[in-house]
């Protein structure tokens, strides 16, 4: 690593923060030398995002100290953290989306209480850096019409602008496809080359093996390996990570596909201001197989779940379903959908598939509390639904097995868990299940996974829609890319690779081709 | 019939000041993504502060300051709810209606025995119309003389600043580092605390310089408009002001332009009092009054444009635990 003589572009010790009774992170110590990147690593809930948010001046740490470049620093907002040359990208970008990228670039650096001169000035400096790192954006350019590729080069525009020589990117590759996602690498590289030191937050080994020259591993709070990274592999981080030997495959056999339960011929759907979303899908989903569903978030899944499970009226095209026929005149909403056996664990659990209010043991019915099982003459019957509750709770490990716990205080993993044994233990035919472990941890990944295939094993069929290619592939048997509301490719699980997914997912597989499919 | 028209648009500007002067600062607050339903209530009890302190004090002046005054305290009631304790903008808006709308009364009777009103104010106490240069040497020249000398002038300093407020509030919003901030905070508090700012502060100004119109907008309806306090005298001006700012789309112009239109509505409505039109015979005044309302229920309903406002407002802005 770097030598004493070259101090440490930041330098972490013995950092503490509580939040109430979590101990977000436990005497964290971090050595990155300048001009490095370097990979900071975990489970969801392991304390990176508290690490970098004490870092960037968001959280005050209950103890411990911060050095940049040898200077011990005292960051107590974002503004300090600023003017010592710290800058950060969040997972969740913080434009302000209806204004300009130039406008966005210099909020909070206006350079004058006029905006006049500071325009100016700025116009011709995002110019330099534009072209010292080949960012390529128009500056005049409204956010919201930018693709998120662009969006989060925004971002990193804003921090260097602000003359940031450490950035800290928060798991900056969940939203771009493969290609996308190596072109921010390259980027970043442009980056140390001129000096900047990087802080790279992910939860996803490739990246890190593939693109850092450091990494550090966090669990529960605590800073519990550092490598570097041309000595390590994927199985030592994951093992690191979760602290157990883990595996990167889920184990099944081969798939042992029926006959077709659910056939959608050109779907088609319209969203409010009149965009196609769906154009014209057909798919066919069998008995005894996961049909997995790739494509860069936003480019016609979740429509296409919502459409398949009757949340939203399709604009035309045709289900068959259970003998039934399902089109635009004959539609069948939600509740019908789900009597005929479909389940339906929907992508995002805290909008759709919860009430975060309700205790466990009523969100544990939802969809299904008018059904028998739970109603006596007149009032809900209560005890029948905790007991099936308690059940659950222990056959899916969900904890803490308390059904009185209201489920917005269980961690996004048993959450998941409580809307998954809701839908599965139905005993539906066909499983719609989006992202199903979508902020959800290792351990509990693992969990459902098994389920799934569980599910499948038990001659049910399953739509798998998931903007994780690892979860896409590892499950799978079939696999079906979308790219803005079309189905672009299929291919067999056997055959998909990361490559060929990704450049369908970007639509660029016909053109690499040389010839439309 | 020109004469009518002009006196009917002079009636307009003298009805549309105060609600220019309170859509604006519904415009500064709501930018920041703080609702602000109670524009009525800090009128309200500008308009009483200001009378009270013209009527003590003997100077418009003074009773203009006191007004302003009293508004900004208000605001500051209503940003340490929303801002600071994160309350919900509209309860803490209609509270401040409501408080202001029996407090006034109750300081009245107590201050000067008058059933709630204000001694009537003349001379220095109010804002007289200021004649501008050569309205009457012109006054006789056909068309352009009567709209300068009746039209443009003679009306009081406040209406003039009221006019004089779109252009500047045109200016801060969109050409200055205040007005970036404020836009900013208003669609993306989040975008703006992670660049180093303070959500609070740039919120609490907002609510400050809508303090500040009010003020003045209140100060204009007792000692300019009319010459003294009488109860409930903002009579829903300030939803008015509201229905106006979203009618604009929160841009100050348009702004203006609605403000405008809901003053002509009401110069018409007083000039059809008890008219019999032919053909149509005696027109209800109400149902002219109630226009402004109907059209801003149509626009939000979508049948005029869109009205999409700020994409905060109303939100408290509470930093993520990550």
């Amino acid at each position: 690593m770097s030598d004493q003589t070259h101090p440490y572009a930041i330098e972490l010790e013995g950092i503490s923060k509580r939040f109430g009774a979590v101990q977000a992170n436990k005497d964290i110590g971090l050595q990155v030398p300048a001009g490095t990147i370097h990979g900071i690593i975990g489970e969801n809930g392991a304390g990176k995002s508290t690490l970098m948010s004490i870092i960037y001046g968001f959280y005050e740490a209950d103890s411990g100290t911060i050095s940049i470049d040898g200077q011990q620093v005292d960051i107590r907002n974002s503004q300090d953290a600023i003017k010592v040359g710290i800058g950060m990208v969040h997972q969740h970008f913080m434009l302000v989306e209806n204004f300009t990228v130039l406008e966005n670039v210099i909020l909070g650096a206006e350079g004058g209480a006029v905006l006049n001169q500071g325009i100016s000035a700025a116009r011709k400096e995002l110019k330099r850096l534009e072209q010292e790192y080949s960012l390529d954006i128009d500056v005049d350019a409204v956010v919201e019409n930018l693709p998120v590729g662009l969006q989060q080069r925004v971002e990193i525009l804003k921090a260097l602008y602000r003359g940031a020589k450490i950035l800290i990117l928060d798991e900056p590759t969940g939203v771009l496809t493969p290609q996308e996602a190596d072109h921010l690498f390259r980027i970043l590289k442009s980056l140390t080359e001129q000096g900047v030191t990087v802080l790279l937050i992910t939860h996803k080994l490739r990246e890190i093996l593939a693109s850092t020259d450091n990494v550090s591993v966090m669990r529960q709070g605590e800073m519990v390996a550092h490598r570097e990274t041309a000595t390590t592999d994927k199985e030592e981080l994951a093992e690191l990570m979760v602290g157990k030997k883990v595996r990167l495959k889920v184990n099944k056999d081969e798939a042992q596909p029926q006959q077709a339960v659910l056939t959608a011929k050109e779907l088609s759907f319209f969203d409010g201001q009149g965009v196609e979303r769906l154009k014209k899908v057909s798919l066919e989903l069998k008995a005894g197989e996961i049909l997995g569903i790739a494509g860069v978030s936003g480019n016609g899944q979740s429509e296409l779940l919502n459409v398949l499970s009757g949340i939203t009226p399709m604009a035309s095209g045709e289900i068959q379903f259970a003998g039934q026929t399902i089109t635009a005149n004959a539609a069948k909403t939600a509740a019908q959908m789900r009597d005929l056996k479909m389940a339906h664990v929907p992508e995002d659990r805290h909008k759709m598939g919860l009430v975060t209010g309700f205790e466990a043991y009523e969100a544990a019915v939802l969809g299904y509390h008018d059904s028998s099982d739970y109603n006596g003459a007149i009032l809900m019957d209560r005890k029948a639904m905790l007991d099936e509750c308690n059940e659950r709770m222990a056959a899916w490990d969900v904890r803490p097995p308390n059904p009185h716990l209201k489920t917005a205080n269980f961690s996004g993993g048993n959450q998941q868990k409580i809307v998954i044994a809701r839908e599965v233990e139905q005993n539906p035919e066909v499983l719609l299940i989006g992202q199903p472990t979508r902020g959800v941890d290792i351990g509990a990944i693992e969990n459902i996974h098994e389920q799934i295939v569980k599910l499948r094993d038990a001659g049910k069929a399953i739509l798998l829609v998931s903007v994780e290619l690892d979860e896409i592939m590892a499950l799978s048997d079939r696999i079906i890319v979308m790219f803005d509301g079309a189905i672009v490719g299929q291919v067999d699980a056997s055959e998909a690779d990361e490559r060929t997914l990704g450049l369908m997912m970007a639509n660029a597989w016909n053109e690499e081709q040389g010839a439309p499919e | 019939m020109f004469e009518t028209l002009i006196l009917i648009l002079d009636a307009t500007l003298r009805v549309s000041t105060p609600l220019i002067l309170a859509a604006l600062a519904g415009l500064f607050s709501e930018r920041s993504g703080i609702v602000d339903i109670g524009l009525e209530g800090k009128m309200l009890g500008g308009a009483f502060a200001a009378a009270a302190a013209a009527a003590v004090f003997g100077s418009a002046w003074i009773g203009l300051l006191f007004a302003i005054g009293a508004s900004v305290c208000l605001a500051l009631i209503h940003g340490f709810a929303c801002i600071t304790h994160r309350g919900d903008h509209i309860v803490s808006g209609v509270a401040i209606n409501t408080i202001v709308a029996g407090l006034t009364v109750t300081l009245g009777l107590d201050w000067f025995s008058q059933g709630g009103q204000t001694p009537a104010l003349t001379g220095d106490a109010r804002f007289t119309p200021i004649t501008l240069p050569f309205a009457e040497q012109v006054a006789d020249v056909p068309v352009i003389g009567l709209i300068y000398s009746e039209l443009l002038s003679g009306h009081n300093i406040l209406v003039y600043l009221a006019f004089a407020f779109v252009p500047a509030t045109y200016w801060v919003v969109f050409k200055t580092r205040f007005g970036l901030r404020l836009r900013a905070v208003g669609e993306n508090p989040h975008a703006v605390d992670t660049a180093g700012i303070s959500v609070a502060l740039v919120r609490y100004r907002a609510v400050i310089i809508c303090g500040v119109l009010c003020g003045i907008a209140g100060a204009y309806l007792s000692t300019a408009h009319n010459a003294g306090f009488l109860k409930d005298m903002s009579a829903g001006k300030g939803y008015m002001a509201l229905a106006a700012l979203i009618f604009g789309k929160w841009r100050p112009v348009p702004v203006l332009c609605a403000c405008l239109l809901f003053g002509f509505l009401d110069a018409v409505a007083v000039r059809l009092q008890g008219v019999s039109l032919p053909g149509i015979g005696e027109v209800p005044v109400q149902a002219i009054e109630v226009l402004p309302y109907v059209l801003t229920v149509l626009l939000l309903a979508g049948f005029i444009g869109k009205a999409v406002g700020p994409k905060a407002i109303g939100k408290p802005y509470v930093k993520e635990r990550a």
